[in-house]
């Protein structure tokens, strides 16, 4: 297996300067690699804020200058649509908690920088699900999902309303009510996360998470979600919010307390190992020491270790083992989101209408 | 070194081993493929386009390969990866060569925006370039196809590429698609133009595809200026006729026409009105291909 010391998307978020150096056939391994891991306006931004973009070959560079302007492009489409989404929901008077990117981006933190996005995801109480859907839908937001077996699926199991899509702009907008599915073994309240979400300043109707659930959140999509052909850029996430949050004096000691009050001490356990394992991310010994409190049986976390680090490969020989591990990873993350025998009908399904992993 | 230079078998030991890195225009490819439809189709259409060593930076790593699953024995299809990864369902077999060509326009159309790209063919005449934006049906590869057969460089039929910083016409000059009744309507225009053979049956009906000409491809890095925007509309045996076009009307039909105009927000506008302003625009109607291509030779000659 490919060291993550050598992994060049790693090295270039870590050290920049390293890799101006490089040969082209350097360049091409990362410019494929940091596309394929969603991470290649992230590298963009990071050279380019080191003001090395005028030293890199003008080939890779390219890449580069496309991939920064993509992810400008995005940032201000974001903020428009959370403007839409926002006007859109005044009226109902309820409080919506944007997540994941829109969070980072509207909060102004630098988890957004580069971070590409393929949809909006808000956070709103259950009991205020229909009212929410049925405004959205007058403001031109409609179903994505017509099956009637994703319907079901969604609205009996998942933790998020069917994804919807604007009749006009054709964004995509994710609604939840929690930030597990309802049939994950793990089932942090929402009610608490909602209850410490903070307001954004100038956006009297806009909240995200309080930065200790903001960080869970991503450490619960990084080692509960089927999307692992994202492992790497939810790393990135959650190293990113990390060095943003410890300068604040409370925010290390409440991350673990938080972590076992929301039942989410394994997420977080994964999520600080392999951060500061591949990202160097400086976390403070006894705040590690603390987070033991949810480390698995050394068995599973031999096995964790073996999957979750061949999942970040993107590239070389070793490409057949990646996939592997992913597709592990893939029936992992549903056995933790559903009970056994829902998941294997779920799966049939899946598998009986030809999708493939990862399709979701 | 270029595609002729390699002996049938160099070419197909390439394409199965490391990959051809050929270039077009600004990017290189790198394209793998064991599919002897792939391999005629490069060593017709880019006979003359440079292949880069196996230093050399490639843009795109492209493969056309069957699926794995059972059904390659009763019914062949073919795959493109792009990085591994399969972007577009996969098409019958005998469609290969036009699969390759779709998705490179692909490659180009989503990643490049270091430029703003046009859904247009261009081409040009004494380093000015007429660029033809139309949709699918509107006759703009035959005209293309007419053109270039008429003496006009071929700077690419499909993909028309704006520098952010001048706004001048990058050349990407590949092969030209055509569908159904213009595929004859060239024969008959252009009997020396060298066609590959007709795929039926495709999403676009009857496809086959024109070599570009040698001097075009020797000049694909010389760019030029947009000097006419004309929109092309083709109807049976309408007499070719430019009308004037307002350049309002001109900057919303090629924003229109833009795949990537939204990702360059400010910028992209001030580019395209910067287009605008320094062409003439027309629409133009044609229902036979010699009396456009001589509207057009005459319109050169008087600028």
């Amino acid at each position: 297996m490919r060291r993550h010391g050598t992994d060049p998307v790693v090295i270039a978020l870590r050290s920049p300067a390293t890799v101006v150096a490089w040969s082209l056939s350097q360049w091409e391994t990362l410019i494929r690699d940091a596309r394929r891991a969603n991470l290649l306006s992230r590298v963009a931004l990071t050279i380019a804020e080191a003001g090395l973009l005028p030293r890199v070959p003008q080939a890779p560079r390219a890449h580069l200058e496309a991939a920064r302007t993509l992810a400008q492009a995005q940032a201000d489409s974001v903020r428009r649509e959370v403007a839409y989404i926002d006007r859109a929901l005044a009226a109902t008077g309820i409080p919506i908690v944007l997540l994941k990117g829109a969070a980072y981006l509207l909060a102004g933190l630098p988890a957004a920088r580069g971070r590409l996005f393929s949809d909006i995801d808000i956070l709103v109480p259950r009991t205020a699900l229909a009212n929410v859907e049925g405004t959205l839908m007058l403001h031109g937001w409609q179903t994505s999902k017509t099956d009637p077996y994703d319907q079901r699926y969604y609205r009996r199991w998942m933790h998020e309303l069917p994804p919807l899509k604007h009749n006009s702009r054709q964004t995509i907008l994710d609604v939840h009510h929690a930030i597990l599915p309802t049939t994950a073994r793990l089932k942090p309240d929402s009610r608490k996360l909602l209850a410490a979400a903070r307001p954004l300043t100038g956006e009297p109707r806009l909240r995200v998470l309080a930065p200790t659930d903001m960080v869970l959140h991503s450490a619960t999509h990084l080692f509960c979600n089927e999307d692992v052909g994202n492992n790497l850029r939810d790393l990135v996430d959650v190293d990113s919010l990390l060095r943003s949050f410890a300068q604040e004096g409370t925010f290390w000691p409440e991350l673990t307390s938080r972590a076992v009050e929301l039942g989410l001490a394994r997420p977080l356990y994964y999520a600080l190992r392999y951060a500061v394992q591949i990202l160097g991310t400086p976390v403070p010994r006894g705040v590690l020491g603390a987070a033991e409190s949810g480390r698995p049986l050394y068995v599973t976390r031999s096995l964790m270790d073996a999957l979750f680090l061949r999942s970040l490969q993107t590239e070389g020989a070793d490409q057949r083992l990646a996939s592997i591990a992913r597709g592990s990873l893939y029936v992992r993350a549903h056995w933790l989101r559903m009970p056994p025998l829902l998941l294997v009908q779920h799966l049939a399904v899946k598998a009986l209408r030809g999708e493939s992993g990862g399709a979701e | 070194m270029i595609v002729d230079d390699l002996s049938r078998r160099e070419l197909a030991e390439r394409l199965s081993d490391g990959g051809l890195r050929l270039r077009t225009g600004p990017v290189v490819n790198r394209i793998q493929s064991r599919l002897p439809s792939v391999l005629d189709g490069i060593a017709l259409h880019y006979a003359d386009h440079v292949v880069e060593d196996r230093g050399a930076f490639a843009d795109f790593h492209v493969r056309i390969a069957p699926p794995t699953n059972a059904r390659r024995w009763i019914a062949p299809q073919v795959r493109f990866l792009f990085d591994g990864a399969s972007p577009f369902l996969p098409l019958p077999a005998n469609q290969a060569f036009a699969m390759l060509e779709w998705g490179l326009n692909w490659c180009v159309s989503s990643h490049c925006h270091q430029f703003l790209i046009v859904h247009s063919a261009s081409v040009a005449k004494a380093g000015q370039a007429l660029l033809l934006p139309g949709h699918p049906g509107s006759g703009k590869s035959t005209l293309c196809a007419g053109l270039v057969s008429r003496g006009w460089r071929l700077l690419s039929d499909e993909l028309t590429l704006l520098e952010l910083a001048t706004g001048r016409v990058v050349p990407l000059p590949r092969p030209i698609s055509l569908k159904n009744a213009s595929i004859d309507a060239v024969r008959r225009f252009a009997p020396e133009a060298r066609l590959s053979a007709v795929v039926h049956d495709t999403a676009k009906g009857s496809v086959a595809h024109m070599k570009p000409p040698t001097e075009s491809v020797h000049q694909a890095a010389d760019t030029a200026q947009a000097r006419w925007i004309v929109f092309p509309q083709y109807q049976s045996a309408a007499p070719a006729r430019l009308h004037p076009l307002s350049r309002a009307r001109t900057f919303i039909h090629l924003a229109d026409h833009a795949f990537n105009y939204d990702v360059h927000g400010r910028k992209g506008f001030e580019l395209l009105a910067q287009v605008v302003s320094d062409a003439d625009c027309f629409a133009f109607e044609y229902g036979v291909l010699r009396e456009a291509t001589a509207l057009f030779d005459h319109l050169a000659s008087r600028a």
